[in-house]
């Protein structure tokens, strides 16, 4: 199960709904292990397409230098869906390398509204899981929370 | 003073889940080629047909290779080879 603050959902469909009709993508960060998504990282889409996203290679670089040095690791990897449901496609799941992350899928056409939903994905197959979205962290985490 | 490889998880099981690998090469397919000799089966995880895969990113120090000269890209001692899995889907 996912469980993760709504400040971060709303942060993550406000950007979702802006870059509409490219794939939006992004991670959040967390403490590594602990399960927690605290800090969200918009990510551009180096693709710039509405079927596809790839992290920008150098923002990618930076980004995973920075968690490594804060001993954080990418909670949750999120990408939007621009024309089709909030499934996993095959690009997905075959590109998929992080075992522990949630990636979130937010769908982004009208027919599809603007649920998120989340999925683990490892050795090419596909678990999802429930979504639990909170209004509050314990406050030690909220204060490290950004979205 | 040889070139330092960060290894990414996914490719831990190759390396006795070591992160950080010591080796020398003055081009990164050498070191590439030198990793192969101590973890087989590296290789096939990066590159095919003479290129790196096209969703495996490599970097010298902060630079992706693919804006340099590839897996033709020159070391100095010291350097610091990367290899990161692009985040990328559809």
């Amino acid at each position: 199960m996912l469980t993760i603050h709504a400040k971060l959902v709303e942060a993550m469909i406000t950007q979702a709904l802006n870059d509409h009709p490219v794939e939006a993508c992004g991670i959040i960060a967390g403490p590594a292990g602990s399960n927690w998504p605290l800090r969200l990282i918009p990510m551009r889409n180096a693709a710039q397409s509405d079927n596809l996203f790839r992290f920008d290679p150098q923002q990618q670089l930076q980004v995973w230098k920075e968690m490594s040095a804060r001993c954080e690791e990418p909670v949750v990897i999120y990408h939007s869906h621009t024309s089709s449901q909030a499934y996993p496609r095959r690009s997905d799941v075959e590109l998929a390398t992080e075992p522990q992350a949630h990636y979130v899928i937010i769908p982004t056409q009208h027919l599809y509204q603007a649920e998120i939903r989340s999925f683990r994905i490892a050795d090419q197959m596909v678990i999802e899981e429930r979504v639990r979205i909170v209004q509050h962290y314990q406050p030690e985490l909220e204060l490290q929370m950004v979205a | 003073m040889p070139i330092t490889v960060i290894i990414p998880t996914l490719l831990g099981s190759l390396t006795n889940q070591q992160q950080r690998i010591a080796i020398e090469g003055v081009k990164v397919s050498e070191v590439i080629e030198r990793m192969e000799q101590q973890y087989p089966g590296i290789r096939a995880k990066l590159i095919f047909d003479g290129n790196a895969y096209r969703f495996i990113n490599i970097y010298v120090n902060d630079n992706d290779i693919r804006l340099r000269d590839g897996l033709a890209t020159s070391l100095q001692d010291g350097d610091i080879v990367t290899i990161l899995p692009a985040a990328a889907g559809n």
